[in-house]
């Protein structure tokens, strides 16, 4: 007896290497993750490529960070002007734009800052400011606090004056939605992950459509000039497949609810 | 709560992937951790040198290393821009199992020192007058205490398998590779969905003791005549 039970510590040990072909490494945003839509394209990548993708599931600023040590072969993030700033610094070779979906301000659904009836999205945020409703911030660095951010400037506010109602939380979309549901509170989200979302208590969807809120994806692998261990061939073959009409059915058919969740806008 | 307990039920065979990796990444980090702590605390107890009253309390002081420090440091030692990152290691088991065995050495080495110091006590005087190596004495030592370090070592395991934050940094969450039941309820928790969270944690718990269970049966703590 004693002996089977150390058997099955060695199996325990012994178990589970089965791997694909080839395997790279990409940093994602939370908000294309927590979307589940990589729980649909993962397996598609690796039964047409042979490819098994691993995600670093992060926020775009330190996706940014991961792809500038070199400890990715290719990112996959959500804030032109960082990754503007990536590859005019050498990091990226190149950006390529893949899908897009929008931003939505979520809050309590009795709307207590009455945002619903906002003109804009910066309209949405004075309306917040003035009835100093809760707010909950990413204040992680990643694509959707830097938008939430530039919409502040937006609406001539300045997020560092502001007092208690507003919560910066530094984590990821869906803990950031979780802090959100446990205050009641607004929250800048993305559509897909705000769809996906499992915890919604009261809050509601309560102001999208301003085209300020478009949110663009791209794809930039990084510069093996600078990182010679990088996978370029894979990182290559991976873009081909992400610009395809394979990746545009798979991308534009993926629904929550009846709602699309992603447009693919690759050239 | 319900629909928790279900899931724990229909055990599918990605909850059991990941809960093997659990294992596996704790129970490696165990083994190299008590291979350097249970030495270092019976040659504690033995020999006298000048260092050593500094490297116990430092031992002491290391037991509540925050393990997102740990993280942190082995983050920046192993990433490609880094002093080792030739080596490819970041965001591998390897690298977690690395980041644990700093965060329980110093635990084990502390606990094993505190019994291995009394058992020297008794023996202190038989060993000496029987002319043994240090080397003799330790492995005595180690031998005669081993129930004692038997806690130990499932401290050391407990604080590893419900370790979430270094291993979140240097592991990376990849599924299929180093996503392990404390990342997972992280991510779930997440994405809201509490009731597979909590499933996992009902796994997680269920191997913490099932663990325990096991190796006081292999080590019989409870046969005998012996405590």
């Amino acid at each position: 007896m004693k002996k089977t039970l150390i058997l099955t510590f060695l199996a325990v040990f012994a178990a589970g290497i089965a791997q694909a072909a080839d395997q790279m490494r990409m940093a994602v945003t939370t908000s294309f993750h927590n979307s589940g839509l990589a729980d649909v394209l993962l397996p598609e990548i690796t039964k047409d490529l042979d490819l098994e993708v691993q995600l670093l599931v992060v926020g775009t600023g330190q996706a940014i960070k991961l792809g500038e040590a070199g400890d990715v072969d290719a990112i996959l993030v959500h804030s032109r002007t960082a990754e503007d700033a990536f590859v005019d610094g050498g990091y990226g070779t190149h950006r390529r734009e893949i899908m897009y979906n929008d931003f939505v301000f979520i809050g309590p659904a009795d709307d207590p800052a009455a945002i619903a009836e906002a003109e804009t999205a910066a309209d949405a945020l004075q309306k917040i400011w003035s009835a100093s409703a809760a707010f909950v911030s990413r204040g992680d660095d990643s694509g959707t606090h830097k938008k939430e951010l530039s919409l502040w400037v937006d609406a001539g506010l300045d997020a560092d004056t502001f007092d208690a109602w507003y919560n910066a939380v530094g984590a990821g979309m869906g803990a950031a939605l979780n802090t959100a549901s446990g205050l009641n509170a607004y929250v800048l989200s993305d559509r897909a992950s705000w769809l996906n979302f499992g915890n919604k208590g009261d809050l509601a969807l309560l102001f999208a459509g301003d085209p300020v809120l478009f949110n663009q994806y791209a794809y930039l692998p990084v510069n093996p000039a600078r990182h010679d261990h990088v996978k370029t061939d894979l990182t290559a073959k991976l873009e081909e497949w992400l610009t395809s009409e394979r990746a545009q059915s798979l991308i534009d058919g993926y629904m929550i609810d009846g709602e699309t969740l992603f447009v693919f806008n690759a050239k | 709560m319900r629909h928790a307990f279900w899931l724990v039920v229909t055990f599918d065979a990605e909850l059991a992937e990941i809960a093997l990796r659990s294992l596996r990444v704790t129970l490696t980090a165990l083994v190299i951790a008590c291979l350097i702590a249970l030495p270092l605390a019976a040659m504690l107890a033995v020999r006298r040198f000048r260092w050593r009253r500094a490297t116990i309390a430092l031992l002491n002081a290391l037991m509540g290393l925050p393990p997102v420090v740990v993280g942190l440091i082995v983050y920046i030692f192993l990433s490609r821009s880094g002093p080792f990152g030739a080596l490819g290691l970041l965001f591998t088991p390897t690298a977690m199992i690395v980041a644990q065995v700093i965060i329980i050495v110093p635990l084990i080495a502390s606990i094993a020192h505190q019994s291995l110091r009394e058992l020297w006590a008794e023996y202190h005087d038989l060993l000496i007058s029987m002319n043994v190596t240090q080397v003799q004495k330790m492995r005595t030592l180690i031998w005669d205490a081993r129930r004692a370090l038997l806690t130990a070592a499932l401290a050391g395991f407990g604080r590893g398998i419900g370790e979430v934050g270094a291993i979140m940094i240097v592991g990376g969450n990849i599924d299929n590779a180093t996503r392990v039941l404390t990342t997972a309820i992280a991510l779930e928790t997440g994405k809201g969905e509490f009731a597979l969270a909590l499933a996992l944690g009902f796994v997680l718990i269920a191997l913490a003791l099932g663990v325990n269970l096991a190796i006081h049966w292999i080590g019989q703590t409870e046969r005998d005549s012996r405590w």
